[in-house]
């Protein structure tokens, strides 16, 4: 009964939500249709709830309860908050892409001199302009996810990018999703990057809040289409003010001897959930997905991963390590699906935690289901404290409570950070981590 | 002053008394042996001194310089230059051996008001040590112990005393695991940083490291107490008619 009306209310939050926004969301025709589709699909379930298996963990009518009302184009006020936020976002040598409040903000971004081979645009442009491949593929994610549903009915802004065949970008592209409202909101991006035959980038992605923005929420998604031969070097980091709520979803297809290297770390936000699927499409491709949660307080973060292996002879490895103080709360589902073609698959998934208060949680949830009869999968996870005895030797050693504990953590979320293949985007998500540590000493 | 006094020291873990009242005084410039048979409490003594946690101090006191060590947290006693030598040096997968050591000697030196150790005198500084103990330094890149050998575990202690420079050290059984050449080579390298300001408390259940490191003063310890001392050659005597005599003494 009170689920029911729950639901209900939420329900019509966000339906007048989407009433109200509809005029100002872009495209037409088919893509309005598209959306009034996904809005339906959306509302037919609501926000997710534990009964749904796939949200077992992570009950979105507890935690989150409504959808606040879509952010305004940000004014110049939020656009300011926005540029000085930027200058601690800066990545070195990394072309800035910025989203403020769900909107790409072109002053802030660099769009000159753009590699050839690189096109950019935003996801406004190409839902309004009418590529009608590009619009396919942004159109193409299905509405069983709710989250997704929802992200489809309301996706306002974002980037899409193409790098032609055979282009290997000399520079790092950086989307920035900076909060910078003044009163609650929720913004809804979604982002394509097209990577072509024989192409290369790397993409970072980072989420925080500038001083002085509300509370808010993000509801991201991102469509990665990387093609033979291809290779993506993936960096995501959450860094969103400690009320925020940031729902993403990532789906991505490698094409033949492709290669994705993904990296995401969670130190930021109230409650997140980042879900992707990654699936193999060309046979002798590779994916190297890792994470790290670093959660005190009440923070609770939620990574959902599935590695779908539709095609023989393809690689995946998954490297998760949640460290959780306090009451922090963290969640792994990993699922690996090895279809009946799949022979030859190698699929290994190892998620460890480390739990730093007695009240702490970290649930890990892997499901392998395999129907091929020639693979090599496997899976484990673990969740322990940390080691006294290795605390002691530290402690005797001089470093106090907090510096051992550091140095011990540090070296625990390592093993997933080391996985990083570019030095550069390393050192950011060693930093990344440094301050989560630091903050908390 | 003395350097380090043990009066009357009783320490219980979980219901068991394991030392009933042991009293020590080690003056600076001196080597103290402790020896003794198995579950005579010579580690539970280093570890009391350390500071390790689990053990109940239910009498006695154990000064530092005058100061009440047992009031200080393990890692203020290692700032005020009290040193132990662990027995089974543990292994840290993770952190890499140059950045641990870099990080807990300027900790030591931040907790004494100390200026930290610049990056370029730090490595001057490990490198020259490491030398002298024959510590390849690709074993300084990788984790701490990490697949180091028992005598390369203890080579990396006495690297880390070399470098903290601390005013008592106490090595727990430090042959245990040793073959005679690795030894000889951690042996030497205690014997280097012999000084007339520093003091050492060498725990060990043989008399053979004695012969390497030869001591000023040799305790006798039984059931928790100190129940003879006596010069170097006590060591000998031991070494000739065992324990036996003590458990009966104590």
């Amino acid at each position: 009964m009170n689920l029911a009306l729950a639901k209900n209310e939420t329900g019509r939050a966000v339906s007048d939500s989407f009433a109200v926004a509809r005029d100002r969301l872009p495209g037409t025709g088919r893509v309005a249709e598209a959306r009034s589709t996904a809005f339906e699909a959306y509302e037919s379930v609501g926000l997710p709830h534990r009964r749904i298996e796939d949200w077992k963990y992570t009950d979105l009518r507890v935690l989150m309860r409504e959808v606040l009302p879509l952010a305004p184009a940000p004014d110049a006020a939020a656009l300011k908050r926005a540029a000085a936020a930027l200058k601690l976002q800066a990545v070195k040598g990394a072309r800035r892409l910025v989203l403020v409040d769900g909107v790409f903000a072109p002053k802030l971004s660099e769009l000159d001199g753009l590699q050839k081979g690189l096109a950019i645009r935003t996801l406004r442009e190409v839902l309004e302009g009418g590529d009608a491949s590009l619009q396919a593929q942004l159109l193409a994610p299905d509405n069983a996810n709710p989250m997704v549903a929802l992200n489809s009915a309301m996706m306002t802004d974002g980037v899409v990018i193409e790098i032609a065949n055979g282009v290997v970008l000399t520079q790092p592209l950086h989307v920035v999703h900076i909060a910078g409202g003044a009163a609650p909101a929720a913004m809804f991006t979604r982002s394509l990057l097209r990577l072509g035959k024989d192409a290369g980038a790397t993409l970072i992605e980072s989420y925080s809040a500038a001083e002085g923005a509300a509370t808010y929420q993000v509801h991201d998604s991102l469509i990665v289409a990387i093609g033979d031969n291809a290779r993506l070097d993936h960096v995501r980091l959450i860094e969103d003010s400690r009320e925020a709520f940031n729902i993403s979803s990532a789906v991505v297809t490698l094409g033949a001897h492709a290669h994705f290297n993904t990296f995401g770390m969670n130190s930021g936000s109230a409650v997140s959930r980042y879900q992707a699927t990654i699936a193999f499409t060309g046979e002798h491709s590779r994916v190297e997905t890792n994470g790290v949660n670093l959660l005190n307080g009440r923070q609770h973060a939620d990574t959902t991963l599935f590695m779908d292996h539709a095609v023989p002879n393809c690689a995946s490895r998954e490297v998760f390590r949640a460290v959780a103080d306090d009451r922090g709360h963290s969640v792994f589902q990993g699922r690996i699906i090895v279809r009946p073609d799949a022979q030859k698959t190698d699929a290994k998934m190892m998620t460890r935690a480390l739990l730093l208060s007695d009240e702490a949680e970290a649930d890990n949830k892997p499901e392998l289901e395999i129907f091929a009869d020639d693979v090599t999968c496997g899976h484990g996870a673990t969740t322990g404290a940390l080691d006294e005895s290795l605390l002691f030797y530290l402690r005797a050693r001089g470093l106090s409570e907090k510096e051992a504990q550091a140095l011990l953590i540090q070296a625990f979320v390592g093993e997933a950070i080391e996985s990083i293949v570019d030095d550069d985007l390393r050192e950011l998500a060693i930093s990344a981590a440094q301050r989560w540590l630091e903050a908390r000493a | 002053m003395s350097l380090l006094e043990v009066k009357d020291l009783k320490v219980r873990v979980e219901d068991r008394e394991i030392l009933h009242g042991l009293t020590l005084t080690v003056n600076p410039g001196e080597v103290h042996a402790i020896m003794g048979p198995n579950g005579s409490g010579k580690s539970t003594l280093s570890h009391v001194i350390a500071g390790k946690p689990g053990y109940e101090v239910t009498g006695g006191e154990v000064l530092f310089r005058g100061e009440d060590l047992l009031e200080m947290s393990p890692d203020q006693r290692a700032a005020k230059g009290v040193f132990l030598a662990f027995q089974y040096p543990v292994e840290i997968p993770g952190v890499a051996t140059m950045n641990f050591l870099r990080t807990a000697l300027n900790a030591q030196r931040k907790a004494r008001g100390e200026s930290e150790f610049s990056t370029p005198d730090f490595l001057k500084k490990v490198r020259e040590v490491a030398k002298s103990l024959n510590i390849p330094q690709d074993m300084l890149k990788r984790g701490v112990n990490v697949g180091f050998s028992g005598g390369e575990k203890k080579r990396n202690e006495i690297l880390q005393m070399a470098l903290f420079e601390p005013a008592v050290c106490i090595l727990d059984e430090m042959d245990s695991g040793l073959d005679i050449d690795a030894l000889r080579v951690a042996a030497d390298g205690v014997n280097a940083l012999r000084s007339p300001d520093r003091a050492m408390v060498v725990i060990t259940h043989y008399q053979r490291l004695l012969n390497y490191i030869v001591p000023d003063v040799v305790h006798v310890m039984s059931k928790g107490r100190v129940v003879k001392s006596g010069g170097k050659e006590l060591a000998l005597e031991l070494e000739a008619s065992g324990y036996a005599q003590f458990e009966d003494a104590a």
